[in-house]
């Protein structure tokens, strides 16, 4: 058989004529420039612009704003940034309106925005808003150091629970249920610590519990393929009613004996932890502040850089193609959901070994389901949830600050903050995210 | 390592609960054949070769290599065996690169489980330059045509030193040219060892490259054929009947054109423009084809007519009215009959009656509503007569429509939309997953239909069906229309029009093939100039 015209063989280009591209799935390539730029960014940056400019720059208050870089036991001492609250907030917002321009000059000529533009401009929008918020305050003067500092600890329980989170997910499973692991976690933790009188064998039982919810999950969504999204919720249910049980027939009656698990120590490496502003991040920290670091970097490269990983996506993925080459699909989401439970378990142990030393009930506040969000915002990888749940720790912790200082906004509406940036960064600024292909899916053979 | 590898399948049955889909079945693969497995679509061809793969464990049987009984647990240990499999759908991680994707399940590690996919690189390209498959192993997957994605499976299994290699239903999603180039790489493999295990339901690829066909119906072996065999006899024993494989239609006689189709433009939610600027017109008592492959914008400009499409531009004139931005039902009322693509999803409702199915279009109208009720007696009595009138194989009328098989389900939906007058008639794969003796009927009843002087739509991914059917053909790739050229234009110039080659090139270039081909083979094809569809008609399935 002559393949001379007959068969043309793909990728090599045949002078001359055009080339037939052999079949339909290949669209993508020549329709990609008609495909339209949404408007989504465009419009987004302009009205956050003229929003900024209104209220943090016209409307901005008279005062100067004051942040302190370093502390007094700091290594070497930074003088701390005065900004005048006014001009501040007109550069500002003046420059946000520009990126904003661009994207829409971009948007015209049918172009995406590139991806740092979103990023400058939230990091100038938050800029602005605490010099707005700062400026206006009763004592116009915060610490970065600790701001930034006081973000990290809240959002260790996040980064665990979004761990867990990309760990399930990743394997083709929803984990609602972080929120329950996380208070899963947090009440063993306390429990056996009490009894055991050690915070780490603490940690350890925190994990198994949270492993325990898991497997929980793990069997009735997998085995019994009962919908994910109700067990997960069901799970959360059931694991706050029995905490609070526990906590006010237990607990509470000898407090003594159940609930006083003491603290895991802060490992403070000498000189390290000096450094202004990243010192106190890096090298104070607990050891589940330490745990989080190596977890976000374990898995990240566990994922991407090693066969478990590579089986594990392909999982989650597509897993008839796992399952034919061999692989054993349920059993690897089982082992996965429950090593995630057991992930989001330590991070429970954070509330009741390293930020109070008791458990009080629904002592989580729901931050696993801002993990969750954390996972979405991340794009359901380890590296951008961690940064993800440090924005959200970072909106928590501005809120209690500025609250403390004093502001003119009402301290409901701050308290609103970390939600407000939750919804808009999942909802505005994402972008075209793409889960797991299978997740949520049971998988069942044939 | 064997060099080569004798399979043999000795009795095996699978049973579904009650439904036996393999019965007692005994093929045996010598070593370095083509072994083909045809029967029709629902056969049990893919049951025995997921049985044969360690998807499904059989329920009696034992499967032996080289003469040694085996089981298998998993696809692990078939693949441990020297078995591999292309699935029909294919198993690729679309997220993946081609490298991963065949790394995964027989990674090659470094030190700590750290993948080392330089070695996977090294294996794809001594497979790839070694049968000219020219594949990049850091391309992802999504991005590739469906033929490369192909050539990549085969790599997976090749990697894994299969010595059998099953090939289910590959050229379904092939344009014929990439068929062309697949039938060439069997071969070359098998003169490498490599035995295959061919399944399809197309004749002519069948007759073209086994060594050995092993006919299989209704979950029996009945029967070893010959590739020498006649697509008639073939045909006969698939179905288990004498079928004729040709339709004897009159020349269209084209009366008035009465419906017209003007820059016609879809635009998906995606913002592409999945039809692209079409016009094309259809006189009553005439019929015209629109082929393509798979994902070329035929579905999309099929939906656009019946008001389906949320974005359609252009102008729809039906008798000179517009049909554009008008709602479906008033679109149906409006004389327009549409079988749609998918029958199972969007054809007919599976839990519902048949009798129910065969008054979706009409259950508020009378005689079957009355008011706000309706008349259950007057829907059986229509059910009666329309399942007599299209030879629907039902005990009853009130039997869920989802029990039906394929092909009865085909003609319960074809029965309702021919059942009303109709202005157009439209019909999406007609006969797709249906057994032959079925699509000799539906074809029949479609040509009944042009002869009534309705004019005829048809949309076929199937190359045989459309130069069965048509008056005219229209081609669409990329949603453009590549050109519209009358019945009896040569299979290999509509293929190179389904890769995109406008038909004046897709003329010489094929004549220029044909010449060529003929002259190494004097039986071989036929130059585009003078082939027929009388011709061709031979080798249809």
């Amino acid at each position: 058989m002559s393949t001379t015209a007959t068969s043309p063989v793909p990728g090599k280009p045949q002078p001359g004529k055009p080339q037939p591209d052999t079949q339909g799935a290949t669209e993508k390539a020549p329709v990609l420039s008609a495909k339209p730029v949404t408007w989504k960014v465009p419009v987004l940056l302009t009205v956050l612009g003229v929003v900024a400019f209104i209220f943090f720059g016209v409307m901005g208050p008279n005062q100067t704003a004051k942040f302190g870089i370093s502390s007094s036991g700091d290594f070497f001492q930074l003088p701390a940034i005065e900004v005048p609250a006014f001009l501040g907030g007109i550069i500002l917002s003046v420059l946000m309106l520009g990126l904003a321009a661009y994207a829409l000059y971009l948007k015209t000529r049918n172009e995406p925005s590139p991806g740092w533009v979103p990023v400058v401009f939230i990091v100038l929008f938050v800029a602005a808003f605490l010099i707005w918020v700062v400026g206006g305050a009763r004592t116009p003067s915060i610490s970065l150091a600790g701001l930034i500092a006081g973000s990290v600890t809240l959002a260790v329980p996040l980064v665990f629970g979004s761990l867990s989170g990309v760990l399930c997910e990743r394997v083709g499973v929803v984990n609602i249920a972080i929120e329950g692991q996380l208070l899963g976690g947090a009440f063993t933790a306390a429990m056996v610590a009490t009894l055991t009188k050690s915070p780490f064998i603490g940690l350890l039982a925190a994990a198994v519990a949270g492993a325990v919810v898991s497997m929980v999950l793990a069997v009735f969504s997998i085995k019994y393929l009962v919908n994910q999204i109700i067990v997960g919720v069901v799970l959360n249910v059931l694991v706050s009613g029995l905490t609070g049980f526990l906590f006010s027939t237990v607990m509470q009656a000898d407090k003594a004996r159940f609930n006083s698990p003491g603290r895991l120590p802060i490992i403070d490496i000498p000189v390290l932890s000096s450094i202004p502003v990243i010192g106190p991040i890096l090298f104070k920290q607990s050891v589940v502040g330490y745990l989080m670091y190596i977890a976000v970097i374990v898995v990240w490269i566990g994922l991407f850089k090693t066969k478990w990983g590579l089986r594990v996506r392909a999982v989650g993925e597509h897993p008839q193609a796992a399952d034919t080459m061999g692989i054993k699909v349920n059993a690897t989401r089982f082992w996965n959901v429950t090593l995630g439970g057991a992930v989001a378990g330590i991070g429970g142990s954070f509330f009741t070994l390293v930020a109070i030393d008791s458990f009080t009930k629904e002592i989580s506040g729901g931050r696993g389901f801002i993990a969750l969000a954390a996972l979405i915002f991340g794009r359901w990888n380890p590296i951008g949830a961690f940064f993800a749940a440090l924005l959200f720790g970072f909106a928590d912790n501005l809120q209690s600050i500025v609250t403390i200082i004093g502001t003119p906004v009402p301290s409901q509406f701050m308290a609103m903050l970390p939600y407000l940036v939750t919804v808009l960064a999942v909802a505005g600024l994402v972008g075209r995210s793409r889960p797991p292909a299978a997740s949520g899916i049971p998988y069942v053979k044939g | 390592m064997v060099r080569v590898l004798k399979l043999e399948l000795r009795g095996i049955t699978k049973r579904f609960g009650s439904l036996v889909a393999n019965d007692h079945i005994d093929v045996v693969v010598e070593p370095g054949q083509i072994h083909c497995l045809l029967g029709e679509n629902g056969a049990g061809k893919s049951t025995l070769m997921n049985v044969l793969y360690g998807l499904y464990e059989p329920s009696e049987g034992e499967i032996l290599v080289n003469g040694k009984a085996v089981t298998f647990r998993g696809p692990g240990d078939a693949m441990a065996a020297g078995i591999g499999m292309v699935h029909q759908h294919f198993m690729l991680v679309p997220v993946f690169t081609v490298a991963e994707n065949v790394a995964l399940g027989a990674e090659t590690t470094k030190a700590g489980g750290f993948l080392n996919l330089d070695d996977t690189r090294r294996k794809i390209k001594e497979i790839s330059d070694k049968y000219g498959f020219d594949v990049d192993p850091d391309a992802l997957i999504e991005d590739l045509p469906v033929g490369v994605q192909q050539r990549v499976e085969i790599i997976k299994a090749l990697v894994r030193d299969a010595k059998v290699l099953i090939l289910d239903e590959p050229t379904a999603v092939l344009t014929p040219q990439d068929t062309d180039e697949l039938l060439d790489i069997m071969r070359q493999l098998k003169s490498n060892g490599t035995s295959i295990v061919f399944i399809s339901h197309k004749l002519r690829e069948v007759k073209e490259v086994s060594d050995t066909i092993t006919v299989i119906r209704r979950g029996k072996v009945v029967g070893t054929a010959h590739p020498g065999a006649s697509t008639t006899e073939l045909a006969s024993m698939m179905v288990g009947r004498a079928v004729s494989l040709t339709l004897d239609k009159a020349p269209a006689k084209p009366q008035e054109t009465t419906f017209q189709v003007k820059d016609v433009t879809v635009i998906a939610p995606t913002g592409q423009h999945v039809v692209d600027g079409i016009s094309f017109d259809i006189a009553r008592g005439e019929i015209l084809a629109v082929a393509g492959v798979q994902g070329n914008g035929q579905t999309e400009l099929a939906e656009a007519i019946l008001g389906l499409q949320e974005r359609c531009e252009g102008s729809i004139l039906l008798d000179g009215e517009e049909l554009v931005g008008r709602s479906v039902k008033e679109v149906l009322r409006a004389g327009v009959g549409f079988v749609p693509e998918d029958r199972t999803v969007d054809g007919l409702i599976g839990t519902f009656s048949i009798a129910e199915n065969l008054v979706l279009d009409l259950y508020d109208q009378p005689p079957f509503a009355k008011g706000i009720s309706m008349s259950p007696a007057k829907i059986l009595e229509n059910a009666k007569s329309r399942i007599g009138e299209f030879d629907v194989r039902t005990p009853s009328g009130s039997l869920a429509a989802g029990t039906l098989s394929g092909g009865n389900q085909q003609k319960v939906v074809m029965a309702r939309e021919l059942s009303r007058p109709l202005r157009l008639f439209i019909a999406s794969q007609p006969t797709r997953g249906v057994d032959v003796g079925s699509i000799e009927f539906l074809h029949k009843r479609i040509v009944a239909e042009r002869d009534q002087g309705t004019p005829v739509m048809i949309v076929s991914t199937e190359l045989d069906e459309v130069i069965e059917l048509a008056d005219r053909i229209a081609v669409l790739y990329k949603g453009k229309l590549v050109g519209i050229v009358p019945a009896g234009t040569g299979r290999d110039v509509l293929g190179l029009m389904m890769a995109g080659l406008p038909p004046e090139t897709a003329q010489a270039d094929a004549a220029h093939a044909g010449t060529a081909r003929a002259s190494a083979d004097t039986t071989g094809g036929q130059p585009a100039r003078t082939s027929t569809s009388g011709a061709e008609g031979g080798d249809h399935d």
